[in-house]
């Protein structure tokens, strides 16, 4: 072993793996994807202030437009000698299959780091099994799997060292989130020990294979039936070779740090009869419950595969135990339609095999199972029940496990009572929000106790799929051993509720071992708490004989100056209470880490901090409570008696977080749900809401209109309907004249609301006696929720107003529009969310949507509850995501299908023209369907033929029927970001454009990717920062609207509805309105820009003041006029750049992190803006000649 | 013809210096500054409440997208390592210092004493030759008496007094019941120079908006005559640097100022209007007035015209008010 002092830390698996992989190449062409973004952030970042690998230089990271593009870049800097890496995950890893195929034919050495994820399939998932890299293992890449944070950092470096031996690319994987996302004590390797492992002459040889003009050669020929087999068989000596080199090189590592890894790795009993096969994380629970199950007598044994490609039978011969007589093979993944899993093929194959050569004396039964998909939980209960199974004459072949199949009945019973010796833990559950910085405070206090203590540490997060409102559970273990158990805590001796308001809506204390402490942030003393509980809550605490503590964390923090932070509070109790450490071993540790944080601050900022951690003490109370319930236990109904029995049934146990309980009859076979489910979900996620002032109000709509919610909706009606109105129900009369018994309500859904504060921003009128008192106010829900959950009901049952009455024209107009996009998951103040609102209420009733993946496709389609809604004539948008990269041509085809359907529908009512009325059939055919009015006219026409279809018997009249609602014109929308239309979607999205086709294109550009934590993409401005453009980005943003314009015939507009609402209408319904394509650009204020999004209009308008984000139309209707296409639709720049741009914390942080280069950018960024500015300016006022030309 | 001047013990090779302003955000600017004449450059303030509330704001931005989102951990770097503003700041003068040899007079609008004191120190330790304290209060709390205001201010300089060594200015308003016993006091709290005055924020009312309207307006010449006035008065009866500051628009104005005794004169307006080389059209004029004049130097003419220099001291008290109100008549 190394004499080397051992370095400690506790990281995640992806900065494991990365750390080494940063140091151990020259190059990292990158693409953002869940769960391995990460380690290419991280990569940027440590190359951003550097940081050398092991030969003393600086990898380059590029940021490329595409996974596709990654493994492009990757594979041209390979072949001309750089040592190179790429991380990425599910969909990114499918776009590289086709450059791995020739990286690997080309025997070029380079390790892929894979946090390893679900595919798109009937849903899209971004948690971990092996899925994707599965779907590699038919490309020649060697495959090692890592199955815990040590084995990612270790195998970092096994697989860079095997590759350069072997010449065979290897991709090294994990499991995503379990693994690439658990914080876990570890050994790290020093440079010099990885240094040591490569040699350099291997290093030398990759670089003279690099492609050369001084010594030229040709490599990747196209090949013709006579030579290409032959060519294809040369490589089988080299992948005959690598499970020894793989070896070789783990015998090393093991000399060099003591850790030993087999490529077979056997545990469990030498005379084992039932043994599992299994790779990645869920080996290290089987191998615990193996342990258990042998301390209690049974036969069982575990061989954990570590290189699964080449697959060597010999070795896995080696470790088989001869007295093994059944194994199950499990896969975390699934293939359907094959003989079996993948990994229990190859046993299958091997093992004959090997019975075949005499190798194997006798063939155990071998079946195959699955487990663990979408990180499902894999408990040693689990694992319990497969080797229960094994035990049975016949055991089940193609089983799964975790779930509950009773439609094909694979799953396996087990008893989920069934735990291992947990009693060397102190495990913790935290329960806390996204916001509140619960997370952070755990992840920090891991660190302070597995790099300070000889204690081991492991923390696991679990978060909501929404972005706002959104809870997080910390499942935090601490022993004095390793933590080998990737699974959630189950029974936990701390129980922290950070919120208080969790206590009725989150069942946690299901979750507490017997005499386990309970931690509450309460706003009420140790003395009033009690009777603030619910029922359950209550009971629970006593039948479980827990400790009961309290603080009120809020008052303590907002007292010590810590900004009302809760987090370091929180810490500091648990630091108190858990018994991880004694007490006072405890708070000096924690104040350590508080002087080493903040070392730099200063010590007044130091002492600000041990002032907290004291307070905390001194404000930490145990409730002495009665040992008998005294409330009521609450309502814990998730939806309404009136929501369909698919949302009783299925979406409440999934909103409820029952959904693991679901079994398989309950799941739709393909992917399809019910629309419209947000509406029961009642969130409430924030105490403040905005109340409707109707005596100030102007009824402009404008809270309406910018509400990323849509809790806000008004409509108009006769005032007779006032007469069963609920008393405190709020109206005026219609601020139009002329309709003197017309009464207008403004009704807000408090539940749904998330107190974004925009409403109460946007809103124009006040009170003349009280400026400050506007039309619309924040206040606290509380008081009068239970009035408005009637007012809502009775304003539900108010009609909505006419859609051909409407005027659509004005903002004002739109409020009384249905908005069939409600209540999304999306962030409080979202930038997005209003111009979808929109869509839906000008087109949503005949609007098709394809949506790219990101954000949109997020708060537009997670499960459980999506905000895609239906009208009371069972219309509404049809919406689906395909993939991220392939949205426009996904829209496209939705296109096509409209248009090829029409072309039917009108060939079958021609034919039909005699049985049908030939003037009924005309005036179908030629209805012109552009005012709403035009399009109501058409809907009756259609509805009156389906009726007269239906009674018809003829194959025409059957065919119509199937395709008449295409007779009413569709608006295809194509909807993403700009990581979509810019970077992975560009090529799409730009052949979409010059189709000439009927397709619409929404870009909600928030100048970044926001969806995976704002990474640069080609909109993100100059100077503005961002992940993979640390520095301030240099070059310009693409200007997507020139691109399109120039084509002619695509209508583009670039739009802000927090600068001019207006415009932003009218370019919406310009675009739908005309026969062709159409792009616009939505300016879309996002958290990723860093600054209260209750500025959000602010900041829109400053885009638009200083140029930045100049408004525009170009019309090629207004060019078939001969009148000038080009419209510039706001004025002159009247601020300079800076005065919008340094509002935001993504400029700002360059100014603080090197001041100079935002000096020097930001000129740069202000020269850019006036050039554009003129240009457009010229163009605004040329001659409709001077462009192009329509055919 | 020589135009040193010493302000607070600093030399100075021109007594024109430039005001606290957003010029000097810029060390590109402070460049042109020296380069056109000034005699030193006090930097734009650092503003506690707006670096405090810029901390909150970003710790809250911070707070609300860290570790919030399965697929998005993080939007921003850690700024744990930086103090954002005073690192900015501090930097503008580490930078200023390495390219330019006038003096660099941080500026410090602070609110709380250990504001004062942190900021100081800071400051003194990046580099500033001295230190103006701007103390911009205004005793809205009707309950609080004239004396907890003056030891209000008394306090804040003996406090930065006692941490730093270089020297401090204060820049004050002048709305003192006893102004030249405050200077006395203040001088023997520690003040090495009087800045006079500070500008209030003085608020306007949009009649058709019912707003409180924000706006500042550059300061004109007609606005120098109350500094003018207390310059004249202090020069000679208190012994420190004595700096005048608005309505500088042109040499007359930094004329008048010298004649009433002041050591230098601050401006900014002038330099927003016409221009940073706007200085050396300045210097130039001062240098030919002073040629005309026969004056040698900026001492040989500063405070003639103070109130213990001219034939009529009553001039600048009571008898000069009855007789411009005479006049009016």
């Amino acid at each position: 072993m190394s004499s080397n002092k051992k370095i400690i830390a506790t990281i995640d698996g992806n900065e494991a793996a990365a750390y080494v992989a940063y140091r151990v190449n020259e190059v990292c062409a990158i693409y953002p994807i869940t769960p391995s973004s990460t380690m290419a952030e991280l990569a940027d970042e440590w190359a951003s202030k550097g940081i050398k690998n092991i030969w003393g230089t600086v990898p380059d990271v590029m940021e490329m437009q595409s996974e596709a593009g990654a493994a492009g870049t990757v594979h041209g800097a390979l072949q001309t000698g750089s040592l190179t890496t790429t991380f990425t995950a599910s969909q990114g890893l499918m776009l590289m299959l086709p450059n791995m195929y020739k990286i690997a034919g080309e025997l070029t050495p380079a390790v892929f780091h894979v946090a390893a994820r679900s595919l798109a399939a009937q849903g899209l998932s971004i948690f971990g099994d092996h899925q994707d890299v599965m779907a590699a293992r038919t490309t020649g890449f060697a495959m090692l799997g890592s199955a815990s944070v040590q084995e990612a950092h270790d195998f970092a470096l096994i697989a860079q060292v095997a590759t350069l031996k072997s010449r065979i690319p290897i991709v090294h994987f994990f499991d995503g989130f379990r693994t690439s996302h658990e914080v876990n004590k570890l050994e790290m390797l020093s440079d010099e020990q990885i240094k040591s492992m490569i040699p350099d002459e291997l290093v030398i040889a990759h670089r003279n294979r690099g492609l050369n003009p001084e010594h030229p050669f040709i490599r990747g020929t196209a090949q013709n039936p006579d030579v290409y087999f032959q060519g294809r068989e040369t490589v089988n000596k080299f992948y005959n070779a690598m499970p020894s080199i793989v070896e070789e090189v783990m015998n090393d590592f093991a000399k060099m740090t003591g850790r030993k890894y087999e490529l077979f790795e056997y545990s469990g009993a030498p005379d084992a009869e039932a043994i599992t096969i299994i790779m990645g994380s869920g080996s290290e629970t089987v191998e615990e419950t193996v342990k258990a199950l042998n301390k209690s007598g049974r036969k069982t044994g575990v061989i954990v595969v570590r290189l699964y490609r080449p697959f060597s039978l010999d070795h896995l011969l080696k470790v088989l135990p001869a007295s093994v007589k059944s194994i199950a093979v499990l896969d975390r993944t699934k293939e359907s339609g094959a003989a079996g899993e993948p990994m229990y093929q190859d046993v299958l194959a091997t093992l004959v095999e090997a019975l075949q050569q005499g190798k194997l004396k006798k063939l155990p039964n071998i079946v195959g199972g699955r487990y663990g998909l979408s990180s499902k939980e894999f408990t040693p209960a689990m694992v319990k029940g497969v080797y229960d199974e094994l035990e049975k004459k016949h055991p089940k072949n193609g089983f799964t496990v975790g779930i509950n199949d009773d439609v094909t009945f694979t799953s396996l019973e087990y008893d989920p009572a069934y735990k291992l010796d947990e009693t060397e833990w102190r495990q913790g559950l935290f329960f806390g929000l996204g916001a509140d910085g619960t997370v952070g405070a755990n992840k920090n206090t891991i660190k302070i106790i597995g790099e300070n203590t000889d204690l081991y540490a492991q923390g696991y997060f679990v978060y909501d799929s929404k972005k706002s409102g959104a809870r997080t559970v910390s499942h935090l273990r601490f022993g004095p051993n390793p933590i080998r158990a990737p699974y959630l805590i189950s029974k936990a001796d701390f129980i922290a509720c950070h919120q208080f308001n969790f206590t009725e809506k989150v069942e946690m204390l299901e979750f507490a071992s017997d005499g386990a402490t309970f931690l509450l942030n309460s706003p009420y003393s140790k003395d009033e708490v009690w009777d603030k509980l619910t029922g359950q809550v209550q009971k629970s605490i006593i039948d479980k004989k827990l400790k009961l503590y309290v603080i009120d964390a809020t008052t303590v923090a907002r007292d010590t100056g810590m900004s009302g932070r809760i987090n370091t509070i929180m810490q500091t109790c648990y630091f108190a209470l858990s018994g991880v450490l004694p007490r006072e071993d405890a708070i000096k540790q924690i104040k350590k880490a508080i002087e080493k944080t903040y070392f730099k601050k200063g010590q007044k900022v130091i002492d600000q901090n041990f002032k907290a951690v004291d307070a905390t003490l001194a404000n930490l109370y145990e409730v002495d409570y009665p040992k008998k319930v005294s409330a009521a236990d609450n309502d814990l109904q998730t939806v309404s008696d009136k929501a369909p029995d698919f949302v009783k049934e299925v979406t409440a146990v999934m909103m409820a977080g029952h959904g693991d309980d679901l079994p398989v009859s309950k799941m739709t076979v393909d992917g399809t749900y019910p629309s419209g489910t947000t509406q029961w979900e009642k969130r409430n996620v924030s105490d403040l809401v905005p109340i409707w002032e109707p005596n100030i109000c102007i009824q402009c709509g404008n809270c309406a209109y910018v509400c990323p919610h849509s809790v806000i909706r008004a409509k108009f009606y006769h005032k007779d309907h006032l007469k069963k109105a609920p008393a405190d129900f709020k109206s005026a009369p219609i601020n139009a004249r002329g309709f003197p018994e017309t009464q207008y309500s403004l009704q807000v859904y408090l539940e749904d609301c998330t107190g974004c504060n925009l409403c109460v921003e946007v809103c124009p009128a006040t009170d003349p006696a009280n400026r400050s008192l506007k039309a619309i106010n924040m206040a606290e829900k509380e008081p009068v929720l239970k009035a408005e959950q009637k007012n809502i009901e009775f304003f539900e049952n108010i009609p909505w107003n006419d859609r051909s009455k409407i005027d659509f024209s004005t903002v004002h107009g739109a409020q009384f529009l249905e908005p069939l996009f409600e209540f999304s998951g999306a962030c409080a103040g979202c930038g997005e969310t209003p111009y979808l609102k929109l869509l839906s209420q000008l087109f949503g009733d005949r609007l098709l949507v394809a949506n790219a993946t990101g954000c949109s496709s997020i708060y537009g389609g997670n499960l459980p509850t999506t905000p895609w809604a239906v009208n009371k004539e069972g219309r509404g948008p049809a919406w689906s995501n395909s993939l991220f990269e392939d949205n426009a041509e996904f829209g496209l085809g939705m296109r096509i299908t409209a248009d090829k359907q029409v072309g039917v529908a009108k060939q079958y009512l021609l034919e039909l023209k005699d049985v049908l009325g030939e003037s009924f059939v005309n005036e179908i055919i030629n209805a012109k369907q552009i005012h709403e009015s035009e399009l109501a006219e058409q809907q009756k026409r259609v509805q009156l033929l389906k009726e007269k279809l239906k009674t018809m018997t003829s194959p025409a009249a059957i065919h119509l029927l199937s395709v008449a609602d295409q007779l009413v014109r569709r608006s295809v929308w194509l909807v993403g970001g700009d990581g979509w239309a810019y970077d992975i979607g560009y090529g799409g999205l730009d052949h979409a454009l010059a189709s000439g086709r009927n397709v619409k294109i929404l870009v909600l550009d928030t100048e970044v990717y926001s969806n995976t934590g704002g990474q640069s993409s080609k909109s993100t401005p100059t100077a503005a920062t961002a992940k993979f453009a640390a520095g301030g980005k240099s070059g310009g943003k693409k200007d997507l609207a020139m691109q399109a314009i120039s084509y002619g015939n695509v209508y583009v507009a670039r739009v802000a509805f927090g600068a001019n609402p207006q415009q932003t209408l009218l370019a919406m319904r310009e675009a739908e309105a005309y026969d062709g394509p159409a792009l616009i650009l939505a300016y879309s204020h996002c958290i990723a820009h860093g600054y209260d999004l209750k500025n959000g209009l602010d900041q829109q308008h400053n885009a638009v003041a200083s140029g930045h984000w100049p408004l525009l139309r170009y019309n090629p209707t207004l060019r078939m006029k001969n009148q000038n296409p080009f419209v510039l639709d706001s004025p002159r720049p009247t601020i300079g750049l800076k005065e919008y741009a340094y509002n935001e914390l993504r400029y700002k942080v360059l100014t603080i992190t090197n001041p100079e280069a935002a000096d020097t950018l930001m000129k740069h960024a202000q020269e850019l803006v006036n050039l554009k500015w003129k240009t457009y300016e010229e163009l605004a006022t040329k001659k409709a000649s001077d462009f192009v030309p329509i055919a | 013809m020589k135009l040193h001047s010493t302000y607070m013990g600093l030399k100075l090779n021109s007594p024109i210096l430039v005001s606290a302003c957003t010029l000097s955000e810029q060390t590109d600017n402070i460049v042109k500054m020296e380069d056109n004449g000034a005699g030193a450059v006090v930097l734009f303030s650092l503003f506690e409440e707006q670096i405090r509330k810029e901390e909150a704001r970003f710790k809250g931005v911070m707070s609300e997208t860290t570790y919030a989102f399965p697929e998005a951990l993080d939007y921003f770097p850690d700024l744990d390592d930086f103090n954002v503003g005073t690192d900015e700041y501090l930097e503008n003068i580490r930078k200023a210092k390495e390219r330019v040899n006038i003096p660099i007079i941080g500026s410090l609008n602070g609110i709380t004493t250990e504001g004062w004191i942190d900021y100081s120190k800071l400051m003194e330790q990046a580099g500033a030759d001295g230190i103006e304290v701007n103390i911009f209060f205004i005793p809205g709390d009707i309950a609080m008496s004239s004396s907890e205001v003056e030891h209000r201010y008394l306090n804040i300089i003996e406090t930065i007094k006692q941490s730093v060594k270089i020297p401090v200015a204060v820049k004050l308003n002048p709305y003192f019941s006893a102004m030249g016993n405050m200077s006395l006091r203040m001088k023997n709290a520690g003040a090495d120079a009087l800045v006079l005055f500070n500008r209030f924020y003085q608020p306007d009312f949009d009649i058709n908006e019912l707003v409180i309207k924000t706006d500042l307006h550059y300061s004109e010449p007609n606005e120098i005559r109350l500094p003018l006035l207390w310059i004249a008065l202090l020069y000679g009866k208190v012994k420190l640097s004595l700096a005048a500051t608005t309505g500088v628009q042109s040499a007359i104005e930094v004329i008048k100022y010298i004649l009433a005794g002041a050591d230098v004169v601050m401006t900014a307006s002038s330099l927003y209007k016409n221009g940073i080389p706007y200085l050396k059209t300045m210097n130039k004029e001062l240098q030919d007035w002073m040629y005309m004049m026969g004056f040698e130097s900026i001492d040989s003419f500063k405070g003639s015209m103070s109130q213990q220099h001219i034939s009529d001291p009553t001039a600048y008290e009571r008898a000069n008010y009855i007789k411009i109100l005479e006049g009016v008549k």
